[in-house]
């Protein structure tokens, strides 16, 4: 590792990973933490705990804005154990002069995603910063929430899975691109930042077998998959054309060398479920909006146990390989 | 941008159908050979393509790729990128340079590490952004560290038209431009008879602003066959079946597949843009390959107080630095050795601490394979 830290080490992907383990896992190692989910099952398997920071620039983004993201991003964590988000902590840290409208624009959109999730601020901290110390305005939301259906976990995805995903993939973070690049497209790309508890609570209700659910933020569906994979020690082999990608996303990939499996989602989330379930729980989640496009995406093997692999159209395959570095577009 | 269709610049040049069909011919023509062949495809974007859409998988095993040098961040030398993390790190410059090349370690470390370090270091999209830069940090120098082939050289060239018409007195260049034919030259002039090129897969980009021309020299001198590929799967292999066939028919022509957008002559005005500006030389060497004759574009003279190697050259040094011992780019791209032959590769050499020249692009050979994997 290098001895300053550099932006790769945020990405989501091999760096990221590294600097976690490396730093923070050695020095306050417990069983808990080291489970690695979304959330930590705390008070024997009732609770679930988490907690996320979040900065984004713009604030303001198609489809979003910080403040649904703060709410969406920690909501979804608990959403993703099976655990129906309750009670929040919401800590501000804003930067002198930073416009009290836009303060208030952020807490509104706050409180409305917090009504989707049934959720409540029960407590909170506000800091203000000399100008400079801050880029505008930092969110921490910290949530319990109520674990509903046990034994979600990343480590015991096996043969007798398939692979789901709600949405198109890619458009969170192909939107921040293009809004922070001011690029402008003729067409309607948009975050897809959204709660996925109402989504969760009809799939648990519904009685699915969920082994695995995660939803792909940084790092994008591939650092999800490539962690199952490893965790579990089994190979997914992802089916390249059933992936759904906007043509927008693809479009932004296309001109910018990314790929829309390595980029982040804010309200698309992956599922491993027993083989038996898979139409249905593609059925369940296409009866939602924010999910209309979910399709059956891959299947689990031992071919190479650990990794991911992508099958082509035309009978070739690839790794599908976690993102490494800042994403950076590609010169030629 | 407003209203293009993003779609169109890929439908229908991945179409499983069409790929597979291109899979069928290539393999009847194969049959046909009467040696195996290597074929060098020159660019990185085509070692991409190839090895993403697992392109090897559906070829005969009598015909054989060698992954050539065309990755311009991948031959960048340590002494280049010392210079521009030297440059970087002085208190009012702001570095400005395209995507990958921050992330490529020199002797102190990488771009992305000055800029942990303090450094005020960007890339940019297009080199005219470097206009909107300057014109709001008045009180900075700004550096543009081009980096590229053909393709990205006309840009250099247009931004440098614009800070001399406009008058700009604080945008200033540090040139690192080189050129594809030459490489080739000396890859082929270094063959023995194991380990020969049989065949170029010549770069699209490129050839649409030098035209199909600076091609001409293979099959006239050395009866290579080269085609101009575009960089979507079923460009290449259509060009791997007018390759084969050009074997089987005896021919050894320069062929453009990518019709699309080469000609023969290319972009003249980009040409005389490029010639007004630079002169060839044998500025720097290779990183993987070495020294090649006229490979590189310097600032001619007359623009010396644009150019920032002239007005820092008490701080930038010119000492060679060798490149890693274990290290075997310099035989992947002669076709000497694939990435796997590395004893390194994956294992100290990796795109997170890469350790020579083909592992730090996306576009780099070991790169290429260690995303990729080269499933078979
Ligand atoms: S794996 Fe690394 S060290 Fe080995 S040849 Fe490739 S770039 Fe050089």
């Amino acid at each position: 590792m290098n001895k300053t830290i550099n932006l790769a080490q945020g990405n989501g992907g091999e760096e990221n990973a590294e600097l976690i383990s490396k730093i923070f896992y050695q020095h306050f190692k417990n069983d808990i933490l080291e489970k690695c989910e979304d959330a930590a099952i705390i008070d024997g398997g009732r609770l679930a705990f988490t907690t996320d920071s979040f900065t984004v620039s713009p604030l303001f983004f198609d489809g979003g804005d910080i403040g649904k993201l703060s709410i969406c991003g920690t909501c979804n964590d608990l959403a993703m154990m099976g655990a129906k988000p309750a009670y929040m902590t919401c800590a501000v840290i804003v930067e002198e002069g930073f416009e009290i409208a836009d303060l208030e624009t952020i807490v509104v959109s706050m409180k409305k995603e917090l009504e989707i999730n049934g959720a409540i601020i029960v407590c909170g901290d506000t800091k203000v910063v000399p100008r400079g110390s801050v880029d505008k305005i930092f969110i921490n939301t910290t949530g319990i929430g109520v674990v509903q259906k046990e034994g979600i976990s990343s480590s015991s995805v096996s043969q007798a899975d398939t692979i789901v995903i709600s949405n198109q993939i890619g458009r969170h973070g192909a939107t921040i691109f293009a809004n922070r690049e001011g690029m402008k497209f003729s067409s309607a790309l948009q975050s897809d930042c959204t709660s996925l508890w109402p989504l969760v609570e009809k799939l648990l209700a519904e009685d699915i077998a969920i082994t695995a659910m995660r939803d792909a933020t940084r790092g994008g569906v591939a650092a999800v998959l490539n962690e199952w994979a490893k965790q579990s020690n089994v190979c997914i082999e992802v089916n390249e054309e059933s992936l759904p990608v906007s043509d927008e996303v693809r479009g932004i990939c296309e001109i910018l060398g990314f790929e829309a499996y390595n980029l982040a989602n804010e309200g698309t989330f992956v599922l491993a479920v027993k083989s038996d379930d898979a139409k249905k729980v593609v059925d369940i989640l296409q009866s939602f909006e924010e999910a209309h496009h979910a399709a059956i995406i891959g299947q689990v093997t031992h071919q190479y146990d650990g990794r991911v692999i992508l099958l082509s159209a035309w009978g070739s395959k690839r790794f599908m390989d976690l993102p490494t570095g800042e994403l950076l577009p590609r010169i030629c | 941008m407003s209203c293009l269709e993003l779609k169109d610049l890929y439908d229908g040049f991945r179409d499983p159908k069409v790929i597979k069909s291109f899979q069928k011919l290539i393999a009847l023509e194969a049959t046909k050979l009467l040696k195996p062949i290597n074929i060098m495809e020159v660019c990185g974007g085509h070692t991409h393509t190839i090895m993403k859409y697992g392109l090897t998988q559906l070829l005969p095993n009598n015909i054989n790729f060698i992954h050539g040098p065309g990755c311009p961040v991948c031959i960048m030398p340590k002494e280049r990128i010392d210079h521009a993390y030297t440059l970087a790190m002085q208190d009012d410059v702001i570095l400005l340079t395209l995507g990958d090349m921050i992330k490529v370690p020199g002797s102190h470390g990488s771009l992305q590490d000055a800029r942990s370090r303090g450094a005020d270091v960007r890339y940019l999209y297009s080199p005219m952004d470097a206009l909107k830069v300057a014109e709001e940090n008045p009180d900075k120098k700004i550096i543009f560290f081009a980096i590229g082939f053909e393709t990205t050289t006309p840009m250099t060239a247009a931004l440098m038209d614009s800070v001399i018409k406009r008058n700009i007195k604080n945008i200033f260049f540090h040139i690192n431009h080189v050129t594809v034919p030459e490489a080739m030259e000396l890859l082929v002039e270094g063959r023995d008879d194991t380990h020969c090129i049989d065949a170029f897969i010549g770069p699209a980009h490129v050839s649409v602003i030098s035209g199909a021309k600076i091609y001409e020299i293979f099959p006239k001198k050395y009866h290579i066959p080269v085609v101009v590929s575009g960089f979507e799967p079923v460009d290449v292999m259509e060009s791997i079946y007018m390759i084969v066939k050009q074997f089987n028919e005896g021919r050894s022509d320069l062929e453009v597949q990518y019709k699309r957008l080469v000609s023969y002559e290319g972009n003249l005005k980009a040409q005389g843009l490029i010639h007004h500006y630079f002169e060839k030389v044998d500025l720097f060497k290779w990183r993987g390959i070495g020294r090649i004759p006229n490979s590189a574009l310097r600032l001619r003279d007359e623009f010396a107080a644009l150019n920032a190697e002239v007005i820092y050259k008490n701080i930038l040094s010119y000492e060679e630095i060798n490149n890693h011992k274990l290290c075997i780019c310099g035989d992947i791209l002669r076709g000497l050795a694939k990435p796997h032959d590395c004893t390194v590769f994956g294992t100290a050499c990796k795109p997170t601490s890469p350790l020579g020249s083909c592992m730090i692009s996306s576009e780099g050979a070991c790169a290429a394979y260690y995303k990729y994997g080269n499933l078979l």
